[in-house]
């Protein structure tokens, strides 16, 4: 695995996504309008389990939509072509690269606009900014994996959802056990437990994506 | 031919399922006589991670030799394991209404471990049924299967040891943890565990050679 290739080939990545404006403006548009309806429907928020639970709804759906998208826009002849010419660990590695880092960027401007709307709640900014930027990237790591799996699955939208739901389960809660210790200003000694779970469990995430790939990429 | 172990797990549960409440058991709080569930609950669960676990290293041998027969024993694992979680949960939401008092509450890790790996097995079901070719399907499903085991297994193994649950033994309940210093409770937890392992293991050689049989008709 050479790094220069998968730095190219998330570099191509990037140029796809950027060239085809719409997908990301699109996704720009849904995080603001569910930010707002949200917004609307709460006006403001001051219980800190419902602004947690509000936010990691969000967050779901927004990384549902953002990484389990990545192969869907694989057609069978450029999909053949992508899987013999880089090899298959290195294209799911640079998807799953790729959409770390796209979701990290996401998961900030979501905090972001939710702040602003619904009112922040976060006594311990790093915390929570190291929670997101971890959880974004385990989240990744699963849902691309069942975006190939859907993939091959005639490609339904719904089945996605079905698959990734209860696996994402373990991450969703030790997020939102970990994001609770930020906002009620926790001391670190007391998160770094969930924390450590959380970063093996990115590994573990990555691991598995990228053995399990080799088998699935063949017709 | 009937084979020794069937007998054997037929005994093994008749001998638990009746000594199990004949039995003496040791008079902790809380517990009382349900303490006697500790003989259905847990062995149960156990022939249901066994059952699991089956299903995963079929899955992985599929993946390494590419035999559909590991494909469908491999299923059939997941199917007989998902049927085992219906008696666990029923036996675990009773013994829950007369100790906490209520059928099922989201506080307990263990409890939300369990609907999510029912919900992983459901999913792991549809997957199978939306994929027509076999060859693709069972490689899809394997890799499902393999990915949602280890998840399940990271939930319901590591998440309940670091949060507090609300199962005897942990948070400063009193403990079936102790059965393991009474001689008398081992004497029927061991072969109960046993017994609905072996038992999981008959269904599932009766399902697998059904599915078998139909897999050889069908390619006729």
């Amino acid at each position: 695995m050479a790094p220069q290739l998968l730095s190219a080939l998330i570099k191509k990545e990037f140029l796809l996504e950027f060239r085809q404006k719409s997908t990301l403006a699109g996704i720009l548009v849904y995080i603001v309008a569910t930010v707002f309806i949200s917004a609307l429907c709460f006006k403001k928020i001051i219980h800190p389990t419902v602004w947690n639970a509000l936010f990691w709804t969000i967050f779901m759906f927004i990384a549902v939509n953002v990484s389990g998208k990545s192969f869907m826009q694989e057609t069978k002849g450029k999909g053949l072509y992508n899987y013999l010419y880089y090899g298959p660990r290195d294209f799911i590695l640079s998807k799953i690269f790729y959409n770390m880092l796209l979701m990290t960027v996401l998961s900030m401007l979501t905090f972001f606009f939710y702040s602003w709307f619904v009112g922040s709640l976060v006594q311990d900014l790093g915390m929570f900014l190291l929670t997101l930027v971890f959880s974004s990237s385990a989240f990744s790591g699963v849902l691309s994996l069942m975006s190939a799996i859907a993939s091959k699955a005639n490609n339904n939208i719904s089945l996605m959802a079905i698959l990734s739901f209860p696996v994402l389960m373990p991450l969703l809660l030790v997020s939102v056990k970990l994001s609770k210790h930020a906002i009620d200003g926790l001391a670190w000694s007391v998160s770094y437990k969930y924390l450590l779970i959380l970063i093996m469990l990115n590994f573990v995430v990555v691991a598995l994506a990228t053995l399990l790939f080799n088998y699935l990429w063949k017709e | 031919m009937i084979k020794w172990w069937k007998i054997l797990s037929a005994l093994l549960i008749l001998y638990t399922l009746v000594w199990g409440m004949l039995g003496p058991v040791p008079h902790l709080n809380i517990l009382h006589e349900t303490i006697r569930n500790v003989y259905y609950h847990v062995p149960i669960w156990f022939a249901m991670l066994f059952l699991m676990g089956h299903s995963v290293v079929y899955a992985v041998i599929h993946l390494s030799k590419n035999t559909l027969k590991a494909d469908i024993i491999s299923d059939q694992a997941a199917q007989t394991g998902l049927f085992f979680a219906l008696p666990g949960l029923l036996t675990g939401c009773m013994w829950a209404k007369y100790t906490w008092g209520t059928w099922w509450t989201f506080q307990d890790p263990k409890l939300n471990g369990v609907a999510i790996a029912v919900l992983i097995y459901l999913a792991y079901f549809i997957l199978r049924s939306s994929i027509d070719d076999e060859q693709k399907r069972a490689r899809i499903s394997a890799v499902y299967n393999i990915f949602a085991f280890v998840m399940m297994f990271v939930f319901i193994m590591i998440l309940p040891r670091l949060t507090d649950s609300l199962h005897p033994g942990n948070g400063g309940n009193p403990a079936f943890g102790k059965y393991d210093l009474d001689s008398d409770m081992r004497m029927v937890f061991y072969p109960a565990v046993i017994g609905w392992i072996l038992l999981g293991l008959w269904i599932l050689d009766i399902k697998k050679r059904i599915a078998l049989l139909t897999h050889k008709q069908n390619e006729q």
